[in-house]
């Protein structure tokens, strides 16, 4: 075991750096530019039982130290995602991969995670009840403990595959919320999705996004991930994987020792597709300078 | 695609808000005249994606439109400045579908990838013709450019300061094998219905990384869901559906 290896769940990680859904495809496109089997895992684009189109364009708009993304879930649905891009992914990557799972109901999180189940490939799924760019469903099951709980016990029942459930910043206490994701049986929790946030172009006097709003990220919000990853962290018993503007080894070693297990990168991968490769490059070399032997004893607060 | 240091040695005015940069650096990422690079601007978090003008050995040729605070830093840089430009971006324009005597139609800060293209297909020995369309004269650039390729040019401007007074569409010549155009969205709509044969037209779209990761400037076509910055910028006539 190197001294960057983790724990999720019960698999071992190289290294704690994941790229995060909907930032990295199903990872082809990366592997054109590095080798994809350095990573930790990656989680691959979000997932829904049915084919989705999503939100038309703009779907993206630049922010000071972010970006705002209105994507709304693009993806071919599951049967497709299993015919064609799993297959693709395999002949880039060797690891265990974490699947992303959103919908619209309950039973269809359930429907979805239970095809994904049967995927040797597939390490952990990746629940997402937090997608802010969707109406009726994904953010609306991670805005309360009961909806969420309802969700894990759906997916807990049709998999044995460790169940992270990745959880909104956009709601009043997200500690209790974890909270009753634990009970319900998850396995771990990943946070935070993307803030709701807006931009207007003063041309045009319009919202620049053609949704109106979308979801923020990027280094600007990495102080509030990180101060949610130590609340729940703090709160739960079960692994959490934080996320939220992480971009450097630095702020991958702040999120673990504010609680995380493993820790994803999102936005930074758009605008530098090499950050996961110099990020896990640059780690043993920052944990020096800060006087960290290894990632799996590393000191929490 | 890559993602590579590249050094300005040039960075001048052209016309009324457009600039050219010329690059120095290895290009040999960039394969199809329609392609684009995406330029990395400290203090931007979003790369700025601007289409390939040209390219020859270890210099690449971007003209570039100042449209925002972006674009208004670029047009600041200094020679020397060093710059990291994913590069290799889009799929580029399919060449083998020209026939003898294709047709280029560039509308403004579409004009620049008409260079590379009318090059390349200069250089299988297709007669290529060639119609640039502008607002106003103080907008014009490489009308002598394209006509030192060997290129038969005509240019259009609205308020007619310059050349045909009117659009592109007015100025379409009588015949040609197959066309290929880039520009805004209201000419490609004018377009469509002016032309006589098949083509290509290159679209722009809010990007977030521009090599097809994030899914931020999907489009439907009658062949499936594309990106714009990966399955395109470049589609083919027959595949695009257009909005009202």
């Amino acid at each position: 075991m190197g001294r960057l290896s983790v724990d999720l769940c019960g698999i071992e990680l190289d290294n704690p750096v994941i790229p995060a859904s909907g930032t990295f495809g199903y990872g082809y496109e990366f592997a054109e530019l590095y080798d994809i089997n350095i990573l930790g895992t990656f989680s691959f684009k979000g997932t829904t039982k049915d084919p989705r189109f999503g939100n038309p364009t703009p779907r993206i708009a630049e922010c000071t130290a972010g970006m705002i993304n209105a994507v709304g879930l693009q993806n071919p649905g599951v049967d497709k995602v299993i015919a064609e891009e799993l297959p693709k992914l395999r002949k880039c990557f060797d690891k265990p991969v974490m699947a992303n799972v959103s919908g619209f109901s309950v039973d269809d999180y359930a429907y979805t995670c239970e095809r994904l189940d049967k995927e040797p490939q597939v390490g952990w799924l990746e629940v997402n009840v937090s997608c802010p760019n969707v109406h009726g469903g994904g953010m609306s099951f991670g805005t309360s403990p009961d909806a969420a709980a309802e969700v894990t016990r759906a997916v807990k029942a049709v998999t044995k595959k460790p169940v992270i459930i990745k959880l909104s910043p956009n709601v009043t206490d997200i500690v209790s919320i974890a909270k009753a994701c634990e009970q319900a049986g998850a396995d771990g929790i990943s946070l935070i999705n993307t803030l709701l946030g807006m931009r207007i172009d003063l041309k045009t006097k319009k919202p620049v996004i053609a949704n109106t709003m979308g979801g923020f990220s990027g280094p600007a919000v990495f102080p509030v991930a990180l101060r949610m990853v130590y609340q729940v962290a703090h709160a739960v018993d079960i692994p959490v994987v934080g996320m939220g503007g992480v971009s450097c080894a630095e702020d991958v070693l702040e999120m673990m020792i504010a609680g995380a297990a493993a820790v994803e990168v999102g936005a930074q991968n758009l605008v530098d597709p090499m950050a996961c490769k110099k990020i896990i490059e640059a780690l043993p070399s920052v944990m020096d300078k800060y006087g960290i032997d290894n990632l799996m004893d590393i000191k929490r607060i | 695609m890559q993602d590579t240091g590249f050094t300005i040695i040039e960075n001048k005015r052209l016309a009324k808000d457009v600039y050219r940069m010329i690059l120095s650096g290895d290009t040999s990422a960039i394969k199809n005249a329609g392609e684009f690079v995406n330029i990395r601007l400290d203090g931007f978090y979003l790369r700025r994606p601007i289409s390939v003008c040209d390219v020859e050995g270890d210099k690449l040729t971007l003209i570039y439109k100042v449209v925002g605070k972006g674009t208004e830093v670029m047009s600041d840089m200094a020679q020397g400045t060093e710059l990291m430009l994913l590069t290799g971006l889009g799929n580029g324009y399919d060449l083998s579908l020209s026939g003898d005597s294709p047709l280029l139609v560039g509308g403004g800060v579409g004009v620049p990838p008409m260079y590379l293209l009318a090059k390349r297909l200069l250089a299988q020995g297709k007669r290529v013709s060639v119609v640039l369309g502008f607002n106003t004269a103080d907008e014009v650039f490489y009308e002598d450019e394209f006509k030192a390729l060997g290129c038969d040019v005509t240019v259009t401007t609205v308020d007619g300061s310059r050349g045909v007074k009117g659009f592109v569409t007015d100025a379409l010549p009588e015949s040609y094998s197959y066309f290929y155009t880039c520009g805004p969205m209201p000419m490609f709509k004018a377009l469509n219905k002016a032309v006589k044969t098949s083509g290509q037209f290159s679209f722009e779209e809010r990007m977030g990384c521009g090599f097809g990761a994030c899914m931020g400037c999907s489009c439907k076509t009658l062949t499936g869901n594309k990106r714009i910055c990966k399955d395109g910028p470049v589609l083919k006539k027959e595949e695009i559906i257009w909005a009202d």
